[in-house]
């Protein structure tokens, strides 16, 4: 296997539809954009099939020096990272079918936007260099920026700007963090890094870069303001990969080079962290309940979602660790799915108003049962992907600090009524309004969409299994990292006393 | 003596005064001149090649030609070809349907021969080993650029922006002029070792070397345009010509720089501790002045102007950083500025309205994208690259002078010079949007320039992700040329 560049192929076939895209005439476009986005996920799913859980911690490894020591061509990915680019790769081909009768100007473009989009992200979760890492990261404003532009709402200029310079902002404290690090290690390989001990004092400082970079993307509260205003202005497929994938990046950033780089720097911000989460997870869960616009709604609620994110993955523990990452794919699909429901609406009665609508559960039924799941999932019901990883980054949260999971869960039960409350407004209740009565149900190419991501849903909360077996290694080694520094958290839990089952027999 | 060190300034002086010859002989001779004069300067780069790299101090130490201003005279050979091309093809162009606009008149064969003459003053100074062949290279670039700048004389925003650079280069080099006699006054030498000797022997806190050294380094941030030097420079810019501008914006700016970075860190070497504060202060105001005042700007010419005090800011914190690995950053930062600018003035003189009239107007951009998307594509390739955005090659050149600036300790400039590329990041990103997210504008005429879109083509490709390919090499030739500076 080491043979196929495997990831670069990756990376590079989106590029290559991107172009293609370019000099095509626009309904071709389409079909380019979708062969490569197919061809990318069938490769990922080649690759899901020959990673080995449990085997070298990086895998699918290449390398080419660029400049000297200071930039290569280095990708490699562990667990955590496979798990991202399959949940990048598996939104793609939604996207772009999301888009092919909603976007109707500059098709080409468009297309090769989300394309590049798509290499751009992929190369994020498998940079096994600094400063490559960076190069992704940051690229992947550019085409965002001109998604959000170009194919955006009334409002989608002011948004476009925000979205980039809050984003640029937050990062370019951590390309010097970046620098100072290369300096110190004389190395920019990630895996050397991430076992290189920097001294203490410089890592609060480090830290910091870093956080304010992450803690945009997130996003964090108090810098989650662009968010609903990109999330809005948006095209619906760009509102799916924002959400989807590119918030992801903020919690890849944390788990990659925050937790083991910086240990000690993390357990020392570890109530900074747990403050802001705590006021994240109340806060943009109220703003939710009151918000009448549908895109915006979700976009609190996803702040709320990564508020989950980082509790769990400041708890310093297994389950709260492993939580995280599952709350951040399970968010991946199902914000994902519910902004597709919005567009679904959107585009045929073309507003995002909550009180237009009304009712729909008596003429979209399709609509109104999938709606219903991703509401679930995002609640998180029992049998859902939202499920297990809430509960496991809560589990994790409360053997770190029980007045952390204490605010925490006040969040599932705000997730439930916003959620609630907005589905009943929108599939429940009497349709007042008759052109929105008359909205015909969901067509094949929306239940293409849809389904997917529902089968996907119910798969990670029936048999998370399938999706934390590959992370667990990787996990395992981050706990070693972490080991010297995990506080020992408030609500000392103690074992208890086993009974075992004859003596439970007799006594009966 | 070695002559051959010399040959391409040599072929330069002799071409350009045989050019002078033909100019004022031969009618009509604009085409001429211009194609002979792109010629020698490509024949000199090719020279450069094969010169003698070392070849030590020449004329009893008033010039060196080492791989330090091989480097800079590459460079700015290069720039000056290009923008003899780009003027020859605009002056020819502007010829509208009713034969308004007819400008080739006005562009007479001497504009090359003046180009030439700046280059052969440019070339002196990336090779001074002295204050004396410093002037003199500094003079014989400025008197030709000040012709230059009024160089449509008819044009009232011309002839105001050649008098405007006129007086205030003059007083700027009577700054420098100062400077240099102080120098020369408490060292009792012109030589640039001798007066490291002399900052050695006597430290850097001697007060009349310390007033020479700061005046030195005025006259200099006024030939460079760093803040608070710099008032010329948006006026000049949108007065002069647009193919003058954009060697003004080029070339000699490169020049420049090269010259700075020779004199502090040869000559003013061992006084690093005196001139790097001065340096980093002008430096992040030059970063800050000109990411904020290109706010307001409608005029592309000027947001250009401004956009160069910004990036000459970025280049001084390489300078800043000191040592070969600034020196290198700096040579490296130039190299691709002077790509991404030529690039960008290619576009802009390209946009015509329908009647063959320059358009300079932001406005003129709007919806570029739908109607050009070649150009629309190339310009915002060019802006992203000068913002720094990662994958375009202009984050690399500000991330090499970043690099140095933390190695040397300067993390707080380093963090400061970064804040304002998002601050500057601001303006580039206006133009994008001008480009592809507003309504289309009057069509905009057609322009026949197929040598020009070559070059615009392979400006964009070198600034686009393709060119980190050229990284390793690149590096190479920086640090071989800063390393003759030590």
């Amino acid at each position: 296997m080491n043979s196929v560049p495997l990831l670069s192929l990756l990376i590079a076939i989106p590029l290559v539809g991107g172009m293609a895209c370019l000099i095509v005439s626009p309904s071709s476009a389409r079909w380019v954009a979708l062969l490569a986005t197919l061809l990318d996920l069938i490769l990922g799913i080649l690759m899901w099939t020959a990673y080995v859980p449990g085997g070298p911690q990086w895998q699918f490894v290449e390398h080419v020096s660029l400049a000297g020591n200071s930039l290569s061509w280095a990708l490699g990915i562990d667990g955590i990272a496979l798990m991202l680019i399959m949940l990048s790769v598996f939104l793609m081909p939604i996207c772009i079918g999301a888009s092919w009768r909603a976007i109707e100007k500059r098709v080409p473009e468009y297309m090769a936007a989300f394309l590049l989009m798509e290499a751009l992200m992929i190369g994020v979760f498998a940079a096994q260099d600094l400063l490559l890492f960076y190069i992704f990261f940051e690229g992947g404003l550019i085409p965002m920026y001109l998604i959000i532009g170009i194919w955006g709402g009334a409002e989608r200029i002011k948004a476009s700007y925000k979205f980039f310079l809050y984003t640029l902002a937050g990062s370019v404290l951590m390309l010097i963090a970046m620098l100072v690090m290369i300096g110190m290690a004389g190395t920019s390989s990630i895996p050397a890094l991430m076992a290189y001990n920097f001294p203490v004092g410089l890592q609060s400082w480090l830290w910091l870069a870093f956080f304010a970079s992450f803690a945009v993307k997130m996003p964090m509260w108090p810098v989650h303001t662009w968010l609903p205003d990109a999330h809005v202005q948006a095209p619906t497929a760009g509102s799916v990969i924002l959400a989807g994938v590119l918030l992801k990046m903020g919690g890849y950033g944390f788990i990659r080079f925050s937790l083991p780089m910086f240990p000690e720097a993390s357990a020392q911000f570890l109530p900074l962290v747990f403050v802001l989460s705590g006021i994240a997870v109340v806060y943009t869960s109220l703003v939710a309940l009151v918000q009448r616009d549908m895109k915006k709604l979700i976009a609190y609620s996803s702040v709320a979602h990564m508020a989950f994110v980082t509790f769990g993955l400041f708890a310093f523990n297994r389950q709260g660790i492993e939580g995280a990452l599952i709350v951040m794919l399970s968010h991946g699909l199902v914000s994902a799915a519910l902004f597709l429901c919005v567009g679904v609406i959107y585009d045929r009665l073309h507003t995002r108003e909550i009180a237009r609508y009304g009712g729909l559960s008596n003429n979209m039924p399709g609509y109104a049962l999938l709606f219903m799941l991703f509401t679930m999932a995002s609640v998180g019901l029992p049998g859902t992907s939202g499920f297990v990883g809430e509960f496991l980054s809560l589990t994790g949260t409360y053997r770190a600090s029980s007045w952390g999971a204490a605010v925490a869960t006040t969040g599932i039960i705000l997730g439930a009524a916003y959620m609630l409350y907005l589905y009943w407004r929108i599939c429940f209740g009497t349709s007042i309004n008759t052109d929105a009565a008359a909205m015909p149900d969901l067509d094949t190419r929306e239940w293409w969409l849809l389904a997917p991501i529902a089968a996907v849903v119910l798969w990670m909360g029936v048999y998370p299994e399938s999706f934390m077996a590959p992370m667990r290694a990787d996990v395992g080694r981050l706990l070693v990292r972490l080991q010297p520094v995990t506080p020992a958290g408030d609500s000392q839990l103690t074992k208890g006393k086993p009974v075992t089952i004859t003596t439970h027999g007799a006594t009966e | 003596m070695n002559f051959a060190a010399l040959l391409p300034e040599l072929v330069l002086t002799a071409g350009a005064i045989a050019l002078m010859m033909v100019a004022a002989f031969v009618p009509r001779a604009g085409r001429i001149t211009s194609g002979v004069a792109v010629g020698l300067l490509v024949a000199a780069t090719v020279m450069l090649i094969g010169a003698p790299q070392e070849s030590g101090p020449l004329f009893g130490g008033m010039i060196a030609a080492d791989g330090f201003s091989a480097f800079g005279k590459m460079l700015i050979f290069l720039g000056a070809a290009v923008a003899i091309i780009g003027a020859h093809g605009w002056f020819g162009q502007m010829v509208g349907e009713d034969g308004a606009n007819d400008l080739s008149g006005q562009h007479g064969a001497e504009f090359p021969v003046l180009i030439l003459f700046s280059v052969v003053g440019m070339a002196v100074m990336v090779s001074a080993t002295s204050l004396v062949t410093l002037y003199v290279g500094l003079e014989l670039q400025s008197l030709a650029a000040y012709v230059l700048a009024s160089y449509r004389r008819s044009d009232a925003r011309s002839a105001e922006a050649g008098l405007k650079y006129f007086v205030l280069g003059s007083l700027a080099s009577g700054i420098l002029l100062y400077g240099i006699s102080l120098l020369y006054g408490f060292t009792g030498t012109t030589d640039f070792s001798g007066i490291a000797a002399a900052f050695l022997r006597e430290g850097p806190h001697s007060l009349g070397l310390l007033f020479g050294l700061v005046f030195l380094l005025a006259g200099l941030a006024f030939k460079i345009s760093a803040v608070p030097f710099h008032m010329w420079t948006p006026d000049v810019y949108e007065g002069a010509p647009t193919p003058v501008t954009a060697f003004f914006a080029s070339a000699p700016k490169v020049a420049a720089v090269l010259l700075a970075t020779r004199v502090c860190l040869g000559a003013l070497g061992p006084a690093i501790e005196a001139w790097r504060q001065i340096v980093i202060v002008v430096a992040l105001a030059s970063i800050l002045l000109g990411a904020v005042a290109a706010y307001g700007q409608t005029n592309i010419k000027r947001l250009l102007a401004y956009s160069s005090i910004n990036n000459v800011g970025f280049a001084l914190i390489g300078l800043a950083a000191g040592g070969l690995q600034g020196a290198s950053s700096v040579l490296f930062y130039m190299a691709v500025y002077l790509v991404m600018t030529l690039g960008a003035f290619l576009c802009v003189l390209r946009l015509r309205g329908e009647d063959g009239e320059p358009l300079e107007q932001l406005s003129a951009l709007s919806g570029l994208s739908q109607a050009r998307p070649g150009l629309a594509a190339a310009l915002a390739f060019f802006m992203f690259s000068l913002a720094g955005i990662p994958p375009f090659l202009g984050f690399w050149s500000k991330l090499a002078v970043f690099i140095a600036a933390v190695h040397a300790g300067l993390i707080w400039v380093a963090v400061i010079g970064i804040l304002g590329t998002v601050v500057g990041a601001y303006y580039y990103l206006k133009v994008v949007k001008i480009l592809y997210f507003d309504a289309p504008a009057a069509p905009l005429g057609r322009v026949r320039a197929p040598l020009e879109g070559a070059l615009i083509a392979v400006a964009a490709i070198f600034v686009s992700p393709l060119g980190y390919l050229l990284i390793g090499p690149i590096t190479r030739l920086t640090g071989n040329a800063a390393s003759s500076l030590f």
